[in-house]
């Protein structure tokens, strides 16, 4: 299916800028939020990146489907209604069975459960299962996730705006 | 869809929007909480609170986002295993449970709503049918756009025909009860004239497909003064285009970043009672004191709802429309103007409507919005156009010169209000706490 990508940054000359990538930010699919994603495409934009936003609700399969036809630098996971743990150890999963993301950086944050109790081993378990980094609201914030960004290769694929285009 | 039996009652039950209508008749503002437990014990339980409460108060009962998004096994399986959901499985819970969590709690001096944000709602509909539940909200644009990614035309398609079963409640000696979602879409940052044609949009959908006893909703923003002028506005346009409609306004205590303070979280709460009394809204959806942490307690929302009642006795205002035309009042009606004549059937003229970009959500990323609008906090904090894309406002909104949004901006503009209702909180407890140390 076609993604329409919405560009949230109007403005001219953030867009002209060199891409360092393409990254896909996205929900979960029970999460309804929207401003956590806005927010955090923002961030990786003014990082350099490009930004696929799937938005909330987003279904396993097609954020899979997605991600394996965008094969994007990074994907950033963002949820705030408390099933963040419970969606994103299925859907990780689900992300590294695929031979050509075995080895995409991926990142989960937000309120990841509903009690504030013991978040260290949620990440834990989250790490476990595949996320090259967790963002727990209560332990970091967007200073630690922007060190992560700036902290991966720049395009490794070389190209100046990525996303493989069909 | 479960098929009616058609029969013909010589009289109809008076429902959801003549109970408020009355209590409007009677001076008095209909307060409401938002609530829903997957237990039937507690759901129960926190119906029979919300109708003890000293307020004039309607029931809610929201769904949880299992049986919102159509996913009726997980809801199934959470209540086999026993695991809590964040609202009450209206169609797993067997019928019988249902009627009983209901019984001799909900009466004609305490309408019930459900409440459930879901895109394809007619397993949700269908249940209401059967059980007879006469009220309930949501819309095609405003429980699709912001919520996921089901296609807008799916979504019109599915409300269109169950506006249609719906109304066919009417047959069976009950009066149906719509409220549009439009007013509060994407919860902040969407400006007030947008949010005021969207609810109108939605009230002509639900009326074209045969509901005739409407509310229209519309959540309070940033700035009061223009919240004035966009709930008048919004009854102003509901007066001429609803004639043969039973509507009435409901406005909603914010719903963006909550103050986290006790103090400015009332506070706030207090403005959006005022917002209702001053333009005559007749019914008001409350927050409570934990919105900014957790899902509120019925005790939380019992005293929210105490406190928004105390608030209306306490200052009887008699709601004046100025009667002129508002800038909030000339977007909206460019917006509805600018839809309608698109296409004589509401339901084509909203597709087509997104389709050109004559609506265009600010920062919503679903495929079947442009995203081609932006908005931002002007000086005083009010909600403005920072981009106005293809929507028909070129002859009213200038923006100047181009806004970049950044990430730190955005934020600033999504916490503007949580940050001055607490500034405030946090400064007359100050001021307090300097009075009171003072020796005379």
């Amino acid at each position: 299916m076609a993604q329409q990508e919405i560009e949230v940054v109007a403005g001219s000359a953030r867009s002209a800028m060199r891409s360092r990538g393409t990254v896909v930010v996205s929900g979960l699919a029970s999460d309804a939020h929207t401003w956590n994603l806005v927010y955090l495409q923002l961030v990786i934009e003014e990082l350099g990146y490009h930004v696929v936003n799937l938005g909330p609700c987003v279904p396993d399969d097609m954020l899979v489907d997605e991600c394996r036809r965008i094969d994007p630098v990074l994907v950033a996971l963002g949820s705030v209604n408390g099933h963040g743990c419970t969606d994103g150890l299925r859907v990780v999963a689900r992300l590294r069975d695929c031979a050509e993301l075995a080895a995409t950086p991926m990142v989960i944050g937000g309120k990841l459960t509903v009690s504030d109790e013991d978040p260290g081993r949620h990440a834990q378990e989250l790490l476990g299962a595949g996320f090259d980094a967790v963002f727990p609201d209560q332990v970091s914030g967007t200073a630690e996730f922007a060190a992560f960004v700036a902290s991966l290769p720049t395009a490794p694929r070389g190209a100046l705006c990525v996303g493989r285009t069909e | 869809m479960t098929a009616l039996v058609p029969s013909r009652p010589c009289h109809t039950q008076p429902g959801f929007g003549a109970f408020v209508r009355a209590r409007a008749d009677a001076g008095a503002l209909v307060v409401q909480p938002r609530m829903g437990f997957s237990d039937p014990t507690q759901m129960r339980a926190g119906l029979a609170a919300t109708k003890a409460a000293r307020a004039h108060t309607s029931g809610t009962l929201t769904l949880d986002s299992y049986t919102r998004v159509g996913d009726l096994a997980s809801a199934e399986h959470a209540l086999r295993e026993n695991l809590p959901l964040n609202g009450y499985p209206i169609a797993s819970h067997p019928d019988s449970t249902t009627r009983a969590v209901l019984a001799g709690v909900r009466d004609t001096g305490f309408p019930v709503q459900v409440r459930h944000g879901s895109s394809l709602p007619r397993h949700i509909f269908s249940k209401l049918i059967t059980l007879g539940l006469d009220a309930t909200e949501g819309g095609p644009v405003s429980y699709c756009l912001p919520y996921g990614r089901t296609p807008l035309a799916e979504s019109i398609a599915a409300w269109r025909q169950c506006t249609e079963l719906f109304s066919h409640l009417r047959d069976l000696g009950a009066e149906p009860h719509l409220e549009t979602f439009g007013g509060c879409m994407m919860g902040q940052l969407c400006p007030p004239s947008q949010l005021v044609a969207l609810s109108v949009l939605e009230a002509l959908f639900f009326r074209a497909y045969g509901c005739r006893s409407i509310s229209v909703s519309y959540a309070q923003q940033t700035h009061a003064g223009q919240d004035t002028e966009a709930v008048f506005a919004l009854r102003r346009l509901c007066e001429a285009l609803l004639p043969d409609v039973d509507w009435h306004t409901v406005v909603y205590t914010y719903m963006g970043a909550y103050p986290v303070t006790e103090a400015g979280a009332y506070q706030l709460l207090g403005h959006a009672t005022q917002l209702a009394l001053r333009t005559g809204a007749e019914r008001l959806i409350v927050k409570t004191v934990a919105e900014s942490r957790r899902i509120p307690t019925v005790a939380e929302n019992v005293a929210a709802l105490e406190y928004a009642a105390r608030t209306a006795e306490a200052c009887p205002t008699t709601a004046r429309d100025p009667g002129t035309d508002s800038q909030t009042y000339a977007e909206a009606l460019a917006l509805i103007d600018g839809v309608l004549n698109l296409h004589s059937d509401p339901a084509r003229a909203l597709l087509l409507a997104f389709e050109r970009g004559y609506l265009d959500i600010p920062y919503c990323v679903h495929p079947d919005n442009r995203g081609r609008t932006r908005s931002r906090l002007d000086e005083e904090g009010r909600l403005c156009w920072a981009e106005t894309g293809a929507l028909p406002l070129a002859h009213l909104v200038r923006t100047g010169r181009r806004h970049e949004v950044t990430a730190a901006g955005l934020l600033a503009d999504l916490s503007y209000v949580r940050r001055k209702f607490d500034r405030d909180a946090r400064a007359d407890r100050a001021a307090a706490a300097v009075a009171g140390s003072d020796p005379r």
